[in-house]
């Protein structure tokens, strides 16, 4: 029986040679389903791993909380009252900060750069993994007196300090107030939240920021950090009462804040790429289908264009199973082909897509593996019917046929 | 074994055999009880002309097709009781096959056709190649074996065809006008191969419709209207000549 199979294959092999141009045509949609499928399957996963990643930079166990528009018209910013609520009466709230922001130009040394000015608490840093890679944060004095002092992001430290000179200690004017570097944050990426860039901005202590930028007591937003034994969904919950009490929202009046917790962000943004990812594969599958269907319809006209050689083969003693066997041999070693081609394709593809789009290239071996079953099962099912065909004809009307 | 010959049955018994084709009002009648027997060792041509039941008699003989009654008897073994595999089975086992049209597989090469029997008895590749080279030696095509069908003459096509069926060491040839694409110099010289391999032992039937082909056999059977009309057995003159 082994022998039987490896004439088999030997003979299909012979026949795919025989007709290179054609066998390669036949299984091009394959090929392309398979590339695609594997193509598409890498780069979502490399494109989950990256907003992963990006999200988890904003800090776990926080929740984010700022104003929308409610019943009553413009949003109402939140004040230090809100803060200091939050912190105390709420149990597992481990951190709670609030900010402030304004746009401004930083001048060093003749240079000039726009960025945002940030007011925030050293609480902040702490709650939303904000590093301070040399120097040191904010002093508690600093903190409760205004200081003029501050951190500057690494593309500000690039636009105006020269390259190799330490900033400490140097003073930067940010549009009409002067201040003095105490630290430098450590380069984020582009996770950067509410804000645009995370990297481009200078942090000041938040009275620092009311007094001498915005000029009033009133927070854009605040984070809070959690501990992590308590749920995520009880502290919303404990929250959104507070601040409804303190914001006199009463029965059926709508929210006029938000709380988002960064791991539901991630959860929903991880949701949203694999619901894209799985659409694509399937619009990928589709066109595997076609692919199979042109197997089948190649495998019809070869098995009449070689009826003769059928009934050459019925004549000198094949069984109708060794002739179906044959041509079901040629139908998957025709997929199978097609399947490799397919994957290598898809490794160059998706490796050089990735480069361009700039995500991880993560190399799924159970996706290449599965398309590759999947494309030598295409092959069973749709070679199984010309096949059958072949294995039925009637060797005399077969040896006749011209 | 050739003593008590008397002993054994006749390699080929067919017993009032009948073939109709179709049904009803469009039936047609082939063959209206053939009988005919075949001996081991002997050439027989059949001959008749066409629409005389030769080719489906040949079909038969082949167990490519079975009949509609009578009995056809191989080595003693009811033919027509038995189900397409083992038919098949059968000619894989005890028959070979040389067709007017040669019938070889396009773009494969001489040793490739002549291997395919032997693909299906399961043959490694080593001794289907010697097989295939000695059946191909037989045929005096030896250094062809790697030519396609394409690059050969007809007559070296038929000769690659007779090797193919030869490869299985078969007890009967059958051949369907195997001279019939032939010009006359070829169609000799392929009953010459014929007669040789006949002297080897080897029994073969062949349909045909020339007389001068028919002149190689022993025995030569005509058909008439779906009935055997005549057998006439003959000295084996020809087969004394060449050998």
């Amino acid at each position: 029986m082994l022998g039987m199979f490896g004439a088999t294959l030997l003979l299909a092999f012979r026949e795919i040679r025989r007709h290179l141009l054609r066998s390669f045509l036949t299984t091009l949609g394959i090929i392309i389903g398979v590339a695609a499928v594997i193509t598409m399957v890498t780069l979502g996963n490399g494109v989950t791993a990256s907003v992963t990643s990006q999200i988890s930079s904003l800090g776990s166990n926080v929740l984010i909380v700022f104003p929308v528009r409610g019943d009553r018209g413009a949003p109402r910013p939140f004040k230090q009252d809100d803060i200091d609520a939050a912190r105390n009466q709420i149990a597992g709230v481990e951190d709670v900060s609030g900010s402030v922001s304004s746009s401004a130009t930083a001048f060093h040394n003749g240079q000039s750069w726009q960025t945002s000015v940030q007011g925030v608490e050293n609480a902040f840093l702490r709650a939303r993994s904000v590093e301070v890679e040399e120097g040191r944060p904010f002093s508690n004095e600093e903190e409760s007196a205004g200081k003029s002092v501050c951190l500057i992001g690494p593309k500000v430290r690039q636009a105006i300090f020269v390259a190799g000179a330490s900033p400490l200690g140097a003073k930067v004017r940010l549009d009409n107030v002067s201040c003095t570097v105490v630290g430098l944050l450590k380069e984020r990426g582009e996770g950067g939240g509410p804000d645009q860039d995370s990297d481009n901005v200078v942090m000041m202590p938040l009275k620092t920021v009311q007094r001498r930028f915005t000029g009033n007591d009133d927070l854009q937003y605040f984070v809070i950090k959690y501990d992590s034994a308590y749920a995520s969904t009880t502290i919303q919950a404990s929250l959104v009462a507070l601040l409804r009490e303190r914001r006199l929202l009463q029965g059926t009046a709508a929210n006029d804040f938000n709380v988002v917790d960064t791991a539901q962000v991630n959860q929903a943004l991880g949701a949203a790429t694999g619901a894209l990812t799985a659409m694509v594969a399937v619009i990928a599958g589709i066109s595997l289908l076609v692919g199979g269907i042109g197997i089948m319809n190649i495998m019809l006209v070869s098995v009449t264009e070689r009826t003769r050689e059928i009934g050459i083969r019925l004549a000198i003693g094949a069984l109708a199973r060794e002739v179906q066997l044959q041509f079901l041999t040629e139908a998957v070693v025709l997929c199978c082909f097609g399947g490799v081609v397919g994957i290598a394709l898809a490794f160059l593809l998706s490796w050089s897509m990735a480069g361009v789009i700039d995500v991880p290239f993560l190399f799924d071996p159970l996706v290449n593996a599965l398309s590759f079953l999947f494309s030598a099962l295409m092959g069973i099912t749709f070679g199984f019917y010309p096949a059958r065909r072949a294995s039925k004809l009637d060797p005399i009307d077969a040896l006749r046929h011209e | 074994m050739t003593a008590d010959r008397s002993s054994t049955p006749p390699l080929i018994e067919l017993e009032g055999i009948t073939k109709t084709f179709g049904k009803g009002e469009a039936a047609f009648q082939a063959l209206k009880g053939v009988d005919m027997r075949v001996e081991r060792g002997d050439f027989v041509a059949v001959m008749g002309p066409s629409g005389s039941g030769k080719s489906t008699t040949m079909n038969v003989l082949g167990c490519l097709d079975v009949p509609t009654s009578g009995i056809f008897r191989f080595r003693g073994v009811e033919v027509q009781a038995l189900d397409r595999d083992q038919r098949s089975l059968l000619r894989r086992r005890y028959l070979g096959f040389v067709f007017q049209g040669f019938n070889l597989l396009a773009r494969t090469s001489a040793v490739e056709n002549v291997e395919l029997p032997l693909l299906y008895r399961g043959e490694k590749k080593a001794v289907r190649h010697a097989a295939a080279m000695r059946a191909l030696d037989q045929v005096g095509l030896a250094p062809w074996a790697d030519h396609t069908p394409a690059e050969l003459s007809g007559g070296q096509q038929q000769r690659v065809a007779i090797a193919r069926a030869l490869v299985t060491e078969p007890a009967v040839l059958l051949a369907d006008e195997p001279t019939g694409n032939l010009d006359t110099e070829r169609s000799i010289e392929i009953m010459q191969l014929l007669t040789r391999l006949n002297g080897e032992g080897i029994t073969i039937l062949m349909v045909t419709h020339e007389e001068e082909m028919a002149a190689f056999a022993r025995t030569v059977v005509r058909f008439r209207d779906g009935l055997v009309e005549s057998v006439e057995h003959r000295e084996r003159a020809i087969a004394g000549e060449v050998g």
